[in-house]
């Protein structure tokens, strides 16, 4: 690597900036209790948590690949009033703590919700069940699979489409072997970013789901959990959830879009990294 | 049957009217911003008019005016639209790519692979059907998607400066392929090159700002240039003038007699190659010929002839002789030719 071009400090700071975010995820790696790790990451509520995690959080996938396409479609090649309000809207969960978006969920879907109260007149009750930390961690996540969709789509553009549609192609068939192969890569990076930030999601799932051993209580809440009481444990699953994140950057930083060297959705992918 | 156009857009002050023939092929031509590429995506149907009608072959494009909106789809029209970039679907292969077409018209995957087979054959790339567009070359690239365009068996092919992307080394080799896949189809091809005009197309349509200013048979455009534009397409000195008594005045100052009666009610045009314009720097006027003293506006080498610009005419003329004659931008000198070299023709 070539720093001569660059001022001294700002490598300096760049180093520090560095040291700042890996030092923690070394640290934490040093004080895993080797010895222990595996019956430590296999016992019962541990278990239950890691696959309860996984399930919620590829289902909450699923939820965000099914709506968030149309909507990355819908932004991105119609043109509407009030299109950039719905844009910010939807980007909100990004930036809103997540314990308020929980609460906002709770008032919601919660039993004295403003959909739950008829749900719940029905016999539905979402708020403390699974259904509910799906929900709450598809809402957290699917801002990330449409911002990063919507900037491939648009980056794209829609001359392939033209071209498609002059040679006989229909709507659907464009869409089908037009665009989506186009932003498929930004697609796979988009899915990859919201299965991590949903595997990761505590303050939503906390205040919607609660926090019930095999039901509700997800990797993340039994880090916090077991940190009061079993120090180790909470460092050997921590490391766990850190192994994913890592896998996680790999691909979505991985995964190129058709004929261009730069990630792509630029701007999602590289605040992850 | 064939093609009839006429639409307008008030967004681009855009209104064009034309016809085509069955099998013909137009060149249009025109300075940027002129509405050539607003013309093609009319046609395409990736726009729609604000007023105007256009059938092919009988079928109505678009039909749109007071109290009625007709406009089909751009799948329905048999248009296909070939673009300066050959915009091939890059996670297709070179061969998916043809049989795009056919396969999207509800052709079975093995009848529409043996089309695109065929069509790869004829535009000479059989042996790339397995290459993903990133691996191939510009010429290969745009021969593909010449042959995307034709499985696709369109009633109309539209081409946008298709040769405008491609290295100088293999636009040739493209224009020739155009020239025999064009032949006996009727297609519209916006360019900026002359040559494609010369060698590709049967007619002529020349805008300006949105409308037609010159349009005709390709040869009778090239003799009989009406507009500058044209002119300079042709090749030829243009100035524009009125029938007198003794013959033609020039809006320049040239006097050139007719033997002939001009129409004295209509604006004239002259004509006369720059080759055949000579400079010099006595006003002495030989018979049959014309002269008239300006001062040089602009001097520019050009292969082998130095183009001389006065009088609103140019001249070719030899290196040695500007040299000679010591030509320099703001000298006056006198611009001529022989009446012989010259045609005069009504607007």
């Amino acid at each position: 690597m070539n720093a001569g071009s660059l001022p001294r400090w700002v490598v300096a700071l760049a180093a520090v900036g560095g040291l700042f975010v890996v030092l923690p995820v070394v640290a934490l790696a040093l004080r895993v209790d080797w010895a222990r790790f595996v019956p430590l990451v296999t016992s019962d509520s541990a278990q239950a948590a890691l696959l309860l995690s996984l399930r919620t959080s590829l289902t909450a996938t699923a939820l965000c690949v099914l709506v968030g396409v149309p909507m990355a479609l819908v932004l991105a090649r119609t043109a509407f009033r009030g299109q950039r309000l719905v844009r910010s809207l939807v980007l909100l969960p990004l930036v809103l703590p997540p314990v308020v978006g929980g609460i906002a969920l709770l008032y919601t879907f919660g039993r004295r919700g403003l959909l739950g109260s008829s749900l719940s007149a029905a016999g539905i009750d979402i708020a403390f069940s699974t259904a509910a930390v799906v929900m709450s961690q598809a809402f957290v996540a699917l801002p990330f699979l449409v911002l990063s969709l919507e900037g491939a789509l648009r980056s794209v553009g829609t001359r392939y489409e033209a071209v498609g549609s002059t040679l006989g192609a229909g709507r659907w068939t464009v869409l089908r072997r037009i665009t989506l192969p186009l932003v498929l890569p930004a697609l796979v990076s988009g899915a990859v970013l919201s299965f991590a930030r949903a595997l990761g999601e505590f303050g939503a799932t906390l205040t919607f789901a609660g926090s019930l051993e095999g039901t509700t209580r997800t990797l993340p809440l039994e880090v916090y959990l077991q940190r009061e009481t079993d120090p180790d444990a909470a460092v050997a699953l921590s490391l766990i959830l850190v192994v994913v994140a890592v896998a996680v950057v790999g691909v979505a930083h991985r995964v190129r879009p058709l004929g261009s060297t730069a990630p792509s959705s630029p701007r999602p992918v590289r605040e992850v990294r | 049957m064939g093609l009839a156009f006429s639409a307008t857009l008030a967004a681009r002050g855009f209104d064009v009217s034309f016809e085509l023939a069955p099998g013909e092929t137009l060149a249009v031509l025109g300075p940027n911003g002129a509405g050539k590429s607003t013309l093609l995506t009319l046609l395409a149907g990736l726009l729609d008019p604000t007023s105007g009608r256009a059938t092919l072959d009988g079928a109505v494009l678009f039909d749109v005016g007071a109290g009625r909106r007709l406009v089909t789809e751009p799948r329905h029209r048999g248009v296909a639209l070939l673009a300066q970039e050959a915009l091939l679907f890059p996670h297709l292969t070179a061969l998916e790519n043809v049989a795009f077409g056919p396969r999207s018209r509800g052709e079975h995957r093995a009848a529409a692979r043996a089309r695109a087979l065929d069509w790869l054959g004829r535009v000479g790339v059989e042996d790339l059907a397995r290459r993903r567009p990133a691996e191939l070359s510009g010429g290969q690239a745009q021969r593909v998607a010449i042959a995307r365009a034709l499985a696709a068996d369109p009633s109309l092919l539209l081409l946008d400066e298709p040769l405008a992307a491609l290295d100088v080394a293999v636009a040739p080799a493209v224009r020739t392929l155009l020239r025999e896949v064009l032949t006996g189809r009727s297609a519209v091809i916006v360019t900026h090159d002359p040559l494609d005009a010369f060698l590709l197309a049967d007619r002529v349509l020349i805008l300006d700002g949105g409308r037609i200013v010159e349009s005709g048979a390709t040869a009778e455009v090239l003799t009989r240039p009406v507009t500058a534009f044209g002119a300079r397409l042709a090749g030829l000195n243009l100035v524009h003038g009125r029938a007198t008594a003794s013959g033609f005045a020039a809006d320049n100052g040239l006097e050139v007699p007719s033997a002939a009666p001009l129409p004295a009610d209509r604006r004239l045009a002259l004509t006369v190659r720059p080759g055949s314009v000579t400079v010099s720097r006595s006003p002495d006027t030989p018979p049959g010929t014309s002269r008239v003293g300006a001062e040089v506006d602009d001097v520019e080498h050009r292969g082998d002839v130095v183009r001389v610009h006065a009088a609103g005419l140019v001249a070719d003329v030899a290196p040695a002789d500007v040299v000679a004659l010591g030509i320099t931008p703001g000298m006056r000198l006198f611009v001529g030719f022989r009446h012989e070299d010259a045609s005069i023709y009504p607007l």
